[in-house]
């Protein structure tokens, strides 16, 4: 269990404990370790962001949290995903996906957006009729209840005129707009976890901006937590209280987003770190050379950023590295803390 | 949408026009005609000299108007058929084409939309079943039977279960009856023979379409629950069923409704063969007859036809899709 002595963090109460969560993918291949002993807590009212890149098993975390990894490839083999009501904890990670108590959780108290709104919408049914579904199933009103709250909420996340928005089709909405739609759909039901999929990865930067600034806005209203996943640095560094970094299946570093960001530990985040282009710097943009190993039958006990990373050492090929916490619940998995700890 | 169904009305004037004047040329593109084999028949077979032989058939040709250019030939017919519900004369059959073709009509449109809607409805049901099964036993097995389906040629399907019916159950095969109801009036026995009969035809005409369903809607539903709609649906907490049946079905039954709209002409063509063989009332074998002998009004009308019925059925499948799909309709 990570020590999280962090001033203000304990302050809130815990909503979601990951612990050594495991979900595998059985491939042609073989076996895929999309997320591998993923550990992490949410707690109420706080943003966690995840970055990575692509392939590195945010995308999948997420899912897993959701009960909706796609099915029969892909399943959750271990670990716990526990989620703190006010007077009961449950463990997500035992719950069948297709279970009355998994679709009471999914969509009503933990609701997850997309990345692509151009194709997350339904193109043959309205977006009202898309959003009074949710409604409808997980607060049992009425049709026009229903429909009086699909009005509501689509105002208030910046959809103009709503009132006859309500009755359009997708496609006459711009990418912005459906992000927006997406974000009245999830929030409908009034979220204690919102899971924001890479939410803005399709959209133009002031969009980009603007639905940002919205998440944010919500989240102060409606006192949600919120799990942001990006490769963007630059969202994660405005929005997130603390951040996960991850690399091919495993964490690799958590800390406040102060931390991460003025003090990386771990090779790969500073590596991602100075892979953000920064404007009135003419100095060359450092790339991270090589690429993600493929995860499919990828041999155990080595740390797999090895052959990519500046720092590596004979024990970075030779044995996994375990897990260091240092101080304000800031962790890393690199044999590098080891030394410093032996030296220091 | 109401907007969309008149726009739609109207396209389909101009086309029907068009396909009238090509079946006409069609028709006539063949060197000789009609009264040219009759002359032939009148020398050779009626003992009739040259001469006698030209002379009734040119009293044919200005009785017809056969003599007058092509386009009068062409007006004549089109006004025959828009003002009286007349189609010219058949030659061969020496009737009006429109007492010849009704009921022969009537038994390809009944046998073509049986088994169209068999064929949907059980290629959709599979469909469902395969893409929402895939791997398992059952998706494989249906997956070969759909090859077997689209690869093995309808008339030999036909001759098998002819064969098999003939000689093993020992009834009565081909045609829609058994002799001794053929020209009797219907009664319950009747019907019940006509079923023993009916199941063939189906049988045999439908089997490539309902095995071409199957994979069409296999392979589209598969496309569609991976799209990232079908996940949202999910991530609501809808129920599976819910999920597959309102929001991934609903998607990947668009290109079945558009394979609707070409589905008559081709079943009707599907069952030319097949109706020779199994000795049927349709319209293929009369077609066929009627090209061989160059019966011109005949088979031009039944040209005509089968064109009338594939932009109806286009029209049709285009409103549904309209209705279906939101999209469409803006176009």
């Amino acid at each position: 269990m990570t020590n999280l002595g962090g001033s203000r963090l304990t302050r809130h109460k815990l909503l979601l404990d990951v612990q050594n969560l495991c979900t595998h993918f059985r491939t042609e291949e073989g076996i895929l370790r999309a997320v591998d002993r993923v550990s992490f807590q949410v707690h109420r009212g706080e943003t966690l962001g995840i970055v990575g890149e692509s392939g590195c098993g945010k995308s999948v975390t997420a899912k897993s949290i959701m009960q909706i990894v796609p099915k029969p490839k892909g399943s959750i083999v271990g670990g716990k995903i526990l989620y703190h009501r006010e007077d009961e904890i449950i463990d997500i990670a035992t719950l069948h996906y297709q279970s009355q108590q998994m679709r009471e959780l999914r969509g009503n108290e933990i609701s997850m957006i997309f990345q692509e709104p151009m194709t997350s919408l339904n193109p043959v049914y309205t977006i009202g009729d898309q959003i009074m579904e949710a409604i409808q199933l997980h607060q049992k009103l009425d049709k026009k209840a229903a429909r009086e709250k699909t009005i509501e909420v689509l105002g208030k996340v910046g959809i103009p005129s709503p009132q006859d928005r309500v009755d359009r089709y997708p496609h006459e909405f711009s990418g912005g707009m459906r992000q927006r739609a997406m974000i009245a759909m999830a929030l409908s039901c009034n979220p204690r976890l919102l899971i924001a999929d890479e939410p803005t990865t399709a959209l133009d930067v002031t969009v980009e901006a603007q639905i940002i600034n919205l998440m944010q806005d919500l989240q102060t209203e409606m006192g949600m937590s919120i799990i942001m996943i990006t490769h963007d640095l630059g969202v994660i560094a405005g929005i997130a209280d603390r951040v996960l970094v991850m690399y091919a299946g495993w964490v690799v570093e958590t800390g406040t987003t102060e931390e991460i960001f003025y003090h990386p530990q771990h090779p790969y985040t500073r590596a991602l770190l100075q892979s953000i282009p920064k404007i009135g710097s003419n100095a060359r943009l450092e790339s991270i050379r090589g690429s993600v190993p493929d995860l499919n039958n990828l041999a155990q006990g080595w740390c797999y950023f090895a052959p990519r990373c500046s720092a590596a050492m004979d024990i970075c090929v030779e044995k996994e590295p375990p897990i260091f916490s240092r101080e304000d619940g800031h962790t890393v998995k690199c044999w590098l803390c080891q030394e410093e700890e032996a030296s220091a | 949408m109401m907007n969309f169904i008149i726009r739609r009305l109207l396209y389909a004037v101009p086309m029907l026009v068009l396909v009238s004047f090509l079946s006409f040329v069609i028709i006539n593109l063949p060197p000789g005609d009609y009264l040219t084999t009759m002359r032939q028949q009148l020398q050779s077979q009626a003992g009739l000299t040259p001469e006698e032989a030209r002379e009734i058939t040119e009293r044919m040709a200005a009785r017809y108007g056969l003599d007058r250019p092509f386009m009068v030939q062409y007006w004549e017919w089109v006004k025959g058929i828009v003002t009286r519900g007349d189609f010219g004369y058949s030659f061969q059959h020496n009737r009006p084409v429109s007492e010849v073709i009704w009921q022969r009509l009537a038994w390809t449109l009944i046998i073509a939309t049986t088994c169209h809607v068999i064929s949907v409805g059980i290629g959709v049901v599979v469909g469902i079943f395969s893409a929402t099964h895939k791997y398992s036993f059952l998706d494989n097995f249906f997956t070969v039977l759909a090859f077997l389906g689209v690869s093995v040629p309808n008339f030999f399907v036909a001759l098998v279960i002819m064969y098999y019916l003939a000689f093993h159950v020992k009834t009565h095969v081909g045609g829609l009856f058994s002799p001794q109801y053929v020209l009797a009036p219907w009664s319950w026995a009747k019907f019940v023979d006509f079923l023993k009969h009916f199941w063939v035809p189906i049988f045999v005409v439908g089997l490539a379409g309902t095995a071409q369903n199957m994979r069409v809607m296999r392979g589209n539903l598969l496309d569609v629950l991976n799209s990232q709609y079908v996940e949202t649906a999910r991530a609501k907490g809808l129920p599976e069923r819910t999920v597959i049946y309102k929001h991934a079905v609903r998607n990947a039954i668009q290109p079945i409704i558009m394979y609707m709209g070409m589905a008559m002409p081709f079943l009707i063509q599907g069952e030319v063969i097949a109706s020779i063989v199994l000795n049927l009332p349709t319209i293929g074998p009369m077609f066929h007859h009627a090209l061989i002998n160059q019966d011109m009004y005949l088979a031009g009308s039944f040209l005509m036809m089968i064109a009338v019925v594939l932009i109806l059925g286009n029209l049709l499948a285009d409103i549904l899709l309209a209705w279906m799909d939101p999209r469409v309709r803006y176009e």
